[in-house]
């Protein structure tokens, strides 16, 4: 596993479910209503990707910090 | 804060009323709401069915009982959980809090995401129409509930989950169970309940013998096998036979309201038959305006002491969130009653908020925007075939809706 993840939400898919928040609240909150990661690069987590992987518009991106390797989401 | 409102300083609990505060009139969100959000915005109920709750009201109380993870929904179990069904729910994603709950909805959370749910949208529209031309062709009035409505989400969450449709009128009974309170008596729900299960544990056994069927159960019956861990054999058959029924027992009951709706809003109809690019907009209205829910149900229970609309519910206590409430909150949507195709922005609770917002809700979104595009496109004319006293709402559901739905165009 990568040292470290780069953690995007792109605003204009975002939603506001605030699933994310739930799923991994130490991670993702929600600001005006669009969910925004509290650190944009964090050492690799479960679920991060769990967080991402339920995102019903697929707002979360996770990457690899060093290679920019899409892991999430999944296809 | 309102003179009368609790605080945390002294909490005088006042005495619960009775809720939900009305029968339900057509699709009329009882006024009470209103008055809540001014005077009172966390107040005491008692449902017919549990323990008392508090009931938020504001659309901002309602998100953070919904949202915020302090809110929990897996203690219900453990209580006599306010609710209006006879019948308490034990199992299934909606008893559960992360990371339990995110175990479980991750398997089912790829399947209906966005960019999945377009990829059915074109096969979608094909029902549609055929179903149209079949209604067109009996020639009116007919019944849209049973020739566009019903048949409409039915297909397509049988194409989607691997579900015999020919086996529809099964089903279709059996999910009843899922939305009744009183319609059905508690050992026919729990019957019916049975019989879906024991129909769902027979696709899944169909399935482990031609592992390669490419649907949905198969992925989550493959899923099960490659892990136990991840899903178990009853969490497998209830979560396949959930997805069927609250799968389409909510946008068969969305398509006659948000007609209906439109029906009484000409001026919006009119703008919609003139623009169909209007559709998407007008369905996120539609969504906001139309108070699917009966009343308010699944309690969240607070897992410590949490200040909320001035109130201090302690950890323990079941809080109720509003979402036909929230949705007509004037702080957050101007002009809160009136139907408003035009809101540049409507962050609505149609769907839920937090990590039980509706895992169908894109399937749903899609489905309704291909309805009402199809009705408003194809039949120009559409107009009840009756008087509006004579039409038949639906009683003891969880749900508001019409029974039937005769129309001419």
């Amino acid at each position: 596993m990568s040292p470290a993840w780069r953690i995007g939400v792109d605003s204009r898919r975002c939603i506001g479910t605030s699933i994310c928040a739930g799923t991994a609240p130490e991670h993702f909150r929600l600001v005006d209503g669009l969910s925004a990661p509290l650190a944009d690069v964090v050492a690799p987590a479960e679920v991060i990707l769990d967080a991402a992987d339920s995102c019903p518009v697929e707002a979360i991106t996770v990457r690899d910090a060093t290679d920019d390797r899409l892991i999430a989401p999944q296809e | 804060m309102t003179e009368s409102a609790q605080t945390t300083e002294s909490r005088t609990v006042r005495p619960a009323r009775p809720y939900p505060f009305s029968v339900p009139d057509r699709l009329v969100v009882d006024p009470t709401y209103g008055e809540l959000r001014e005077s009172e915005p966390m107040t005491r109920v008692k449902l017919p069915y549990g323990e008392e709750a508090w009931l938020a009201t504001r659309y901002e109380d309602v998100r953070t009982v919904l949202g915020d993870v302090r809110f929990g929904r897996a203690l219900a179990v453990q209580r006599d959980e306010p609710r209006l069904t006879p019948r308490q729910q034990y199992s299934g994603m909606l008893t559960m809090d992360p990371p339990d709950h995110t175990r479980l909805r991750r398997l089912v959370a790829k399947a209906f995401t966005a960019r999945r749910v377009e990829a059915l949208r074109p096969r979608t529209q094909e029902i549609a129409d055929a179903l149209v031309d079949d209604m067109v062709r009996l020639g009116p009035p007919a019944d849209l509930v049973e020739h566009v409505a019903t048949p409409l989400p039915i297909q397509v969450i049988c194409e989607l989950l691997g579900v015999p449709y020919a086996d529809r009128d099964r089903f279709h009974i059996w999910s009843e169970a899922i939305v009744s309170t009183t319609s059905l008596p508690m050992e026919t729900i729990q019957e019916y309940l049975n019989n879906l299960w024991a129909y769902m544990g027979g696709l899944v056994a169909e399935r482990r013998r031609d592992p390669g069927i490419d649907d949905l159960l198969g992925a989550l019956v493959r899923a099960r096998d490659e892990n136990q861990d991840r899903l178990s054999e009853t969490e497998l058959v209830e979560l396949a036979g959930g997805l069927l029924a609250a799968g389409h027992e909510t946008t068969v009951t969305q398509i006659p309201n948000f007609v209906y709706v439109l029906l009484h809003n000409p001026d919006q109809l009119a703008r919609l038959r003139a623009d169909p690019s209007l559709v998407p907009a007008a369905v996120e209205e539609l969504l906001r305006y139309v108070p699917l829910g009966v009343g308010s149900s699944f309690a969240r229970y607070a897992r410590e002491d949490v200040e909320v609309g001035g109130v201090l519910v302690r950890a323990g206590e079941p809080v109720l969130g509003s979402l036909s409430s929230a949705n007509r909150d004037g702080t957050v949507f101007a002009d809160p009653d009136r139907l408003d195709f035009d809101r540049e922005q409507n962050p609505h609770l149609g769907f839920g908020h937090g990590v039980h917002h509706c895992v169908g809700a894109q399937l749903a979104r899609m489905e309704l925007q291909v309805a009402v595009g199809t009705l408003v496109t194809r039949l120009p004319g559409l107009r009840l075939a009756v008087p509006e006293a004579e039409l038949k709402w639906k009683r003891g559901m969880l749900v508001r809706g019409l029974l039937g739905m005769p129309v001419a165009w």
